[in-house]
């Protein structure tokens, strides 16, 4: 018999303090945060917290009783290993819920330095199996691991029945459709990854053209996407732009579309799943607002009454205004998507 | 410095798999490492099957080491790689923590994608018993200097010197995609693509190539002119990724590299500088070719 969790963490982005309010406003039991530097797998220009900023929004959270999780989430190279560890020093001293990281050498230091720190590991840690999450709790103490958005539902059962530790899965937001931690796709084509830099088809590499073909975007100059005239036009992340293969042009790897879970929480509550994570730092205040109440509301019937849990129309219609493409999808979760 | 031939990264027929390494055998390359790291449907080759290519070039006198897969979701998989752990007569090449913690303190190979970009890392790895890793394929030259004077000891380096890049790993199958069918129903269709779909841009310029859950690079890497500084660096081991024609060609070249020897092999895989990458050596975006950008 799979036992019902009372509970599953409602973990929202703070790319900044107005967002980190609108997530505490509108019902997280978790946010998760940045310092403004290459520390974190979401450096992007405007985003994120200088220690000033950290310390409030910390405050704010604490009024409330949100707690807040650090992203130190990226792979430290010998040349600025020092600005790595400094900042798991401060995380320690600012007395963060827990620190979610993802380099091995880091989270080594990390409990050696702070034995008390609780870790996360991130969805960089590339952690899909419960060999895997047995290394890193083992070597590091870990207390949750946040699964990389390539498992079907049946799969992240099986991890969560022999898992040492919580697990934390992707609820909504952006769809990585590679393992994370492990695609290299954007330092292939622009020198900057996320593992490296914090980056994924960075702002500054990007050019949009208008064309007698219509709108063209480029990445360091290579054409990701050409839109017709009145098509909409999407952020030309590298995994989904249209490339020719063989003779057809398409969305070779994925449809510009948002991971959706809102039509499986209750049985990712009996699964045990211990948090759900909204994706996100780099969206607006508004945006953290409106997925933060869906999922909220979603959250609280599925707890209320999981067996009888239905799903509102005006729930999805919130969530799609405001993803990816318009349209959603249960990713990897869901097996013939794969 | 060492050559080693890399896992093959596609799906051959076991014929062709055969075949291919009964040539390696005469080869000048001192290690080769075996096995399935993509796909865990590719069985033309059973762990029996690979364990006998292993004993007859272990024969030939070359180091032998069983790759491993870098995406593991399945208890199938799992169970697979603890088979691969336990064999009892050759190394591991771990390319997820899984194997690592399988593996359990014997000597080891840490493979390309376990992420290690740090002194700190490192050492991990070797008190865990790692004797040798592969640097991950996006750092650089200037990058892999600070790696190696921070290197524990008795930790060899090994770089990715020529072939196609594994890029990334996902849930999905891109050549299944491209056929149009799920993924429960590829047929095992990679078996038609012995070097993997190119993938272009809609301006026809090579950008990746499909292999199945993998995305490699759409141009090869190719360190061959670097031999001077992978030297001294005290690179121990050059990788070479195993490609469906003219490998004898590539190995030739680097042979002859190594010694400092001319050899018509090194001009021809020098030659057409737009058909090559090696822009991560150089700190630059992987598909630059820096050498041809400096013209």
């Amino acid at each position: 018999m799979e036992s019902v969790k009372p509970h599953m963490d409602l973990v929202c982005p703070a790319g900044s303090l107005p967002a980190l309010k609108a997530a505490v406003d509108h019902g997280a039991d978790a946010v998760y945060l940045g310092f403004r530097n290459a520390t974190n797998a979401r450096n992007f220009p405007g985003l994120n917290f200088d220690m000033d900023e950290i310390q409030q929004g910390m405050a704010y959270a604490r009024d409330h009783r949100v707690r807040v999780l650090l992203a130190l989430n990226t792979f430290p190279q010998p040349g600025h290993w020092s600005e790595w560890t400094r900042a798991v020093d401060e995380a320690a001293e600012l007395g963060v819920d827990a620190v979610i990281m993802a380099d091995p050498g880091l989270m080594r230091y990390a409990s050696r330095r702070h034995p008390d720190l609780r870790l996360h590991l991130s969805v960089q840690g590339s952690a899909t199996n419960r060999h895997s999450i047995a290394f890193y709790h083992d070597e590091f103490g870990i207390k949750q691991v946040v699964l990389p958005r390539v498992l079907s539902l049946s799969q992240v059962r099986q991890v969560i029945n022999t898992s040492p530790v919580d697990v934390e899965v992707f609820g909504f937001g952006s769809l990585c459709i590679m393992v994370e931690g492990r695609c290299i796709l954007s330092s292939y084509v622009t020198g900057e990854s996320p593992n490296t830099c914090g980056v994924c088809s960075p702002a500054q590499a990007v050019r949009w053209e208008e064309t007698p073909r219509g709108r063209q975007s480029r990445l360091n100059g290579v054409l990701i996407d050409r839109y017709r005239h009145n098509e909409a036009a999407g952020y030309p992340t590298l995994c989904k732009g249209r490339f020719r293969v063989g003779d057809e042009v398409f969305y070779a790897m994925e449809e510009p579309t948002s991971l959706n879970t809102l039509d499986i929480l209750p049985e990712l509550m009996k699964l045990g799943v211990a948090a759900i994570k909204v994706e996100g730092r780099q969206r607006s205040p508004a945006y953290v607002a409106q997925v933060t109440q869906v999922m909220r509301a979603a959250l609280d019937a599925c707890y209320r009454d999981p067996d009888n849990y239905q799903l509102q129309p005006e729930w999805v219609a919130s969530l799609d205004k405001v993803s990816e493409g318009q349209s959603h999808t249960l990713g990897a979760l869901h097996r013939p998507w794969q | 410095m060492k050559l080693s031939l890399g896992p093959i990264q596609y799906y051959w027929p076991i014929e062709t798999v055969q075949a291919f390494y009964t040539q390696a055998r005469d080869w000048p390359v001192d290690i080769v490492y075996l096995g399935e790291v993509v796909c865990s449907k590719r069985r033309e080759l059973r762990l029996l099957d690979w364990l006998e290519i292993a004993d007859m070039l272990e024969g030939a006198g070359k180091e032998v080491v069983l790759s491993t897969l870098a995406l593991m979701e399945a208890e199938s998989e799992l169970i697979t790689l603890q088979k691969i752990c336990e064999n009892g007569d050759f190394k591991v090449e771990a390319n997820d923590m899984a194997a690592v913690h399988l593996i359990n303190s014997r000597p080891f190979v840490a493979g390309p994608h376990l992420n290690l970009y740090n002194a700190s890392s490192l050492e991990l790895m070797r008190e865990n018993g790692a004797v040798r890793w592969v640097m991950p394929l996006e750092l650089s030259a200037r990058t892999l200097d600070e790696l190696q004077s921070g290197r524990p000891e008795g930790l060899e380096t090994e770089v990715f010197a020529y072939g196609h890049m594994p890029l990334s790993f996902s849930a999905r199958c891109f050549t299944a995609r491209a056929h149009n069918v799920p993924k429960d129903q590829c047929e095992l269709r990679c078996i038609d693509y012995p070097h993997g779909m190119p993938l272009q841009t809609q301006e026809d310029q090579e950008l990746f190539t499909i292999n199945g859950i993998q995305l490699q690079s759409g141009l090869p890497s190719n360190l061959l002119g670097e031999i001077d500084s992978l030297r001294q660096l005290q690179v121990d081991v050059l990788r070479l990724s195993p490609q469906a024609e003219g490998m004898q060609q590539i190995v030739t070249a680097f042979d002859a590299a190594r010694k400092g020897e001319q050899s018509e092999a090194i001009t021809a895989l020098m030659a057409a500088d737009t058909e090559w990458c090696n822009g991560y050596w150089h700190g630059e975006a992987g598909m630059l070719n820096v050498n041809a950008v400096l013209k």
